[in-house]
């Protein structure tokens, strides 16, 4: 997996299994840095590769998603005294995304718990963290293990991607619900004997999977994907074209849409997952967890700030705006975390974070937006309407077995 | 540098340190006639550059500029006079094993270096990060603000008071708690809160007792090492470098700035006394007798030196005088300034590895950063001392002729007093070896590099720099001699307890290092006492 020749003060990210595929294929050559290693930000045209997720399938290397083994007599115990959900309701073979907190209920990262065994779990995150992963584990049987870079992973995201992955020769594909994840032996022509793990999973609201796999049989995999999968019009896809998809699907990301309280410098800026609108992941009738007391005391006092949909007046994406109360833009109550033109929904649409009482779905806020007129720049003030998220939840999504879209 | 001209001034600054010149740059942009007098035949005090060996500039003292308040740079237009703050990338800590720790500015690099000694240690280094960056903010705005006198009734004092409370109080409960955990405990205490690596924590640690006569395992260090971060915090690009031309560029722009305003600088002029009369400063004397009037008298000394050397005891409170000489103001550090005729080899230093051109260590653990303070306690120079050592050559192209090598050692433990007698020429000769073994044992061709060294002990420091004991802080950055403690509780704002008299040296708020904010404090106070709005 280390590929790289040069030591890491010269070349200091890592290059996943897929980087040789995924510079061969890369026609703008736009790569960026993602928890430490080189990824594509874009292939050819975000415009394509979006559209790409919505219609047919994609392939996107998340080989840079955290991951970490947590396995042990007491892993269960110890994932539920870490996460607010309860670890305990998730069955063998299944996913659940999750978010766990410090003791003032502040967020530090989402992601999802898979349960591979009883004492066995995989957890992926966004940030790295064993150091508070560790600290946790104390006064329990675990041993908690980062293995990223033993892993690599695709998302095989798409209306048609489950025709793809059983064209692909994963008979049976079909019959994986939502947040199921089931062992395959790999097409024998890839590699005798090596499995794949695949999860129902994925970041863009969309019927999509996740494959996770040795490193060792990551080009061979992606060769016979885009093999299986020309018919369908499969096509890599980098960030930002994902980034789309999951504002569309009203996901949030760690340290853009809220600010991990491991990183937060200034006080108060620290987010809760009630604040999140991730409410309802959090479980007060399972016993004790890092945070419960702090999120204990929250749910019952009036909100002061949410996260909230907006769907905004225009067509120009309202990266960073602030918000506005009134159109003259003197009371500000709160900002955008996350915008972009959803071009499935045809409507400018964003995630924010925005106080009481704005907060309530059908409020009026004022987003303000900076219009660039060949170099001649132009303040609008765009009216913004608080709505529900998602903003884009197709049935396929859900369906099971998928229908052949 | 011309002479006084006329015999009275409105402003007589003692000592042309860069804090001098500082407040004296504010003091004549507002207008005042001021006059610097520096004892020594050039300027900078212990922020200087110079050429004593040909063909290379040393920055004698100082030599990192990491500091130095971007505010001051900016409003006395130091860029425009020739300053310019070059940042250095890493360092590294050189075990004795053969092995090594660098530390790299790119974070993923950096990531992966650390997780090289302990995986989880490169990720609390995040946790590390965060919560120095959590206190640095929180000092910041103290740094530039007088700090209050908690037992005055003066509105401007509660006005700060109330600042500092409200302060502390946005920082929440129990961020308010580790902060003052932190000013109070010992670094490897700090440390082990996040790391079980020990050349992790030994590489960290040496911040926390550079110029303290304290060791790692004392109480208060951890804060020392906030105050070596202190340059961090505006996340400037530049804000921790080398000053182009070594440090004296700092204050030959701040002499240059000062000039500029219309001010005047004697040099060679030590002040023997400063005169009282009435209870009111007025004037200096000279060491050749020479009488020089001022209604404003600022010294740029430490306390010790102002408050003892230069005043009558007799003109000052006595509970006063006997605070003085409490003072902490121990002297803890040498110094080695080397010519090298090229780049020495560290064969632990990976080929490539930029580290090489920041501040490189030999000291692979707490244990032995401790037994190294342990030899000062007992009255000699540690047998196996700490070095800061950098070779800003590689980066300056001016303070060497090309392909030969400045490199810069800072020593940590060297006593003040020795335990056998006074120094003299063969012991500072003894501690020079001491601390060119040291290095000669990462460096096998090093020994033969050297053309020329300047060693200084703390004996040299006080005796050239006048700092007291040698002591670079002019002063321990002790929690119980810092903000309204500093120098002197009751004396914390600048004036000393004689009318017209000031002090604006490194032993005031906010403590040494080339920051440049004592001065600036010390001139806002004048001018508000002088009813002109800083
Ligand atoms: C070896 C060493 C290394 C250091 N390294 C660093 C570093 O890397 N980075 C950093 O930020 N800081 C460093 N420091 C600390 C920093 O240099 C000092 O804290 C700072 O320069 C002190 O400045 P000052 O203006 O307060 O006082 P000083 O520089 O001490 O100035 C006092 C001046 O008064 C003059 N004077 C004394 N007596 C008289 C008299 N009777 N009449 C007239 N003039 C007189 C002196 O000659 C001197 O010029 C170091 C210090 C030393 C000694």
């Amino acid at each position: 997996m280390l590929s790289e020749s040069e030591p890491h003060y010269r070349q200091p990210l890592l290059k996943t299994p897929f980087h040789e595929r995924a510079r061969a294929l890369s026609q703008v050559d736009s790569f960026i840095a993602w928890a430490g290693y080189t990824t594509v930000d874009v292939f050819t045209f975000v415009e394509q590769e979006y559209f790409a997720i919505r219609n047919a399938t994609t392939l996107y290397d998340l080989t840079p998603m955290v991951k970490y083994r947590i396995a042990g007599h007491d892993a269960l115990p110890y994932l539920n005294r870490l996460m607010t959900r309860d670890i305990g309701k998730l069955k063998h073979s299944r996913v659940a995304y999750s978010v766990w907190c410090n003791d003032d209920g502040h967020l530090i990262d989402d992601g999802t718990v898979f349960r591979l065994s009883d004492t066995e779990f995989r957890l992926c995150s966004g940030e790295r963290q064993l150091d508070w992963l560790l600290d946790s584990g104390l006064g329990f049987d675990v041993q908690i293990t980062e293995v990223t870079d033993e892993t690599a992973a695709l998302a095989v995201q798409g209306p048609t991607s489950c025709a793809v992955l059983t064209a692909f020769g994963l008979s049976g594909i079909a019959q994986l619900k939502p947040f199921e994840l089931a062992w395959f032996a790999l097409p024998p022509a890839l590699g005798a004997g090596s499995q794949i793990m695949v999860s129902r999973t994925g970041f863009t609201g969309d019927l999509g999977y996740e494959l996770w796999m040795r490193p060792e049989d990551a080009e061979s995999v992606w060769d016979a994907l885009m093999d299986a999968g020309r018919e369908c019009a499969i096509r890599p896809i980098g960030s930002r074209a994902l980034n789309m998809a999951r504002i569309e699907a009203g996901f949030v990301l760690p340290n853009v849409d809220f600010v991990s309280s491991e990183r937060s410098l200034r006080f108060g800026t620290e987010r809760t997952p009630i604040e999140l609108g991730l409410g309802w992941l959090v479980d007060f009738n399972k016993g004790h967890f890092t945070g419960r007391r702090a999120l204990f005391d929250e749910q019952r006092r009036a909100p002061r700030r949410r996260l909230v949909g907006l769907d905004i007046e225009g067509n120009k994406p309202a990266h960073n705006a602030l918000l506005y109360a009134d159109k003259a833009g003197k009371h500000q109550v709160g900002s955008v975390t996350s915008a972009t033109w959803s071009p499935t929904c045809k409507r400018n649409i964003a995630l924010a974070m925005v106080d009481a009482p704005h907060m309530r779905t059908g409020s009026t806020v004022w987003a303000e937006i900076y219009l660039n007129r060949e170099l001649v720049w132009e303040r609008r003030m765009a009216r913004a309407q608080v709505v529900e998220r998602p903003f884009f939840a197709p049935e396929r999504r859900r369906a099971s077995p998928p229908a052949d879209y | 540098m011309g002479s006084g001209g006329s015999a009275r001034h409105d402003a007589i600054i003692v000592g042309a340190g860069h804090n001098g010149l500082v407040a004296a740059c504010y003091l004549a942009r507002a207008g005042l006639d001021v006059l610097v007098l520096e004892r020594n035949p050039y300027v900078g005090g212990a922020a200087v550059s110079r050429s004593l060996y040909d063909g290379f500039t040393y920055s004698n003292c100082s030599y990192v500029c990491s500091l130095l308040r971007t505010e001051i740079i900016r409003e006395l237009n130091l860029p425009g006079y020739g300053l310019q703050i070059i940042p250095y990338e890493g360092g590294c800590t050189m075990m004795r094993d053969g092995g090594h720790l660098a530390l790299y500015d790119n974070h993923d690099a950096l990531r992966r270096e650390i997780a090289r000694h302990s995986r989880r240690d490169a990720e609390s280094y995040e946790r590390y990060l965060r919560d120095m960056l959590r206190q640095c903010r929180f000092i910041k705005p103290l740094l530039l603000r007088e700090p209050p006198d908690p037992t005055s009734f003066k509105p401007r004092d509660i006005m700060e008071l109330l600042y500092l409370g409200k302060h502390f109080h946005r920082l929440g409960e129990q961020r308010m708690y580790e902060t003052v955990r932190f000013w109070t405990m010992s670094c490897a205490d700090f440390l082990d809160e996040y790391f079980d690596s020990e050349i992790i924590k030994a590489h960290l640690a040496g911040s926390s007792i550079i110029g303290t006569a304290l060791g790692p395992r004392s109480p208060g260090t951890a804060y020392v090492l906030l105050h070596h971060y202190m340059g961090n915090i505006d996340g400037a690009v530049g804000a921790w470098g080398f000053a182009r031309g070594g440090m004296g560029a700092v204050t030959q722009a701040l002499a240059a700035s000062f000039q500029a305003s219309g001010g005047k600088i004697r040099s060679s002029a030590p002040v023997d006394q400063i005169l009282v009369r009435a209870g009111r400063a007025g004037g200096v004397v000279l060491a050749d007798g020479e009488e020089i009037q001022a209604g404003i008298v600022v010294s740029n000394l430490d306390v010790r030196r102002t408050f003892l050397d230069i005043m009558d005891a007799g003109d000052l409170p006595d509970e006063f005088v006997s605070q003085v000489r409490n003072f902490k103001i121990r002297g803890s550090s040498g110094k080695l300034n080397i010519a090298l005729d090229a780049l020495p080899h560290f064969p632990a230093i990976p080929h490539g590895s930029p580290s090489i051109r920041g501040d490189l260590h030999v000291t692979d653990s707490i244990e032995m950063l401790e037994r190294a303070y342990d030899d000062w306690k007992e009255g000699r120079w540690s047998r196996a001392p700490y070095i800061d050592m950098l070779m800003p050559s590689q980066i300056d192209p001016t303070l060497a002729p090309s392909g030969k090598h400045y490199m810069s050692v800072f020593v940590q433990y060297c006593p003040y007093k020795l335990a056998d007698g006074e120094w003299d020429a063969a012991k500072r000769a003894a501690f020079g070896r001491t601390v060119i073994d040291t290095i000669a044992e990462h460096s096998p061709d090093f020994k033969d590099l050297i053309l020329h060294a300047e060693i200084r002990t703390p004996w040299d420091l006080e005796k050239e720099v006048g700092l007291t004991e040698g002591n670079i802080f002019q002063g321990e950055l002790t929690f119980d001699q810092l903000l309204f403690n500093r120098p002197i509780p009751g004396y914390a704002q600048y004036r000393a307890p004689v009318r017209g008299m000031y002090m604006c040296g490194s032993s005031t708020h906010p403590g040494g290092g080339v920051m440049g904010a004592p001065g600036a404090n010390a001139a806002g106070a004048i001018l508000r006492d002088l009813g002109r709005t800083h």
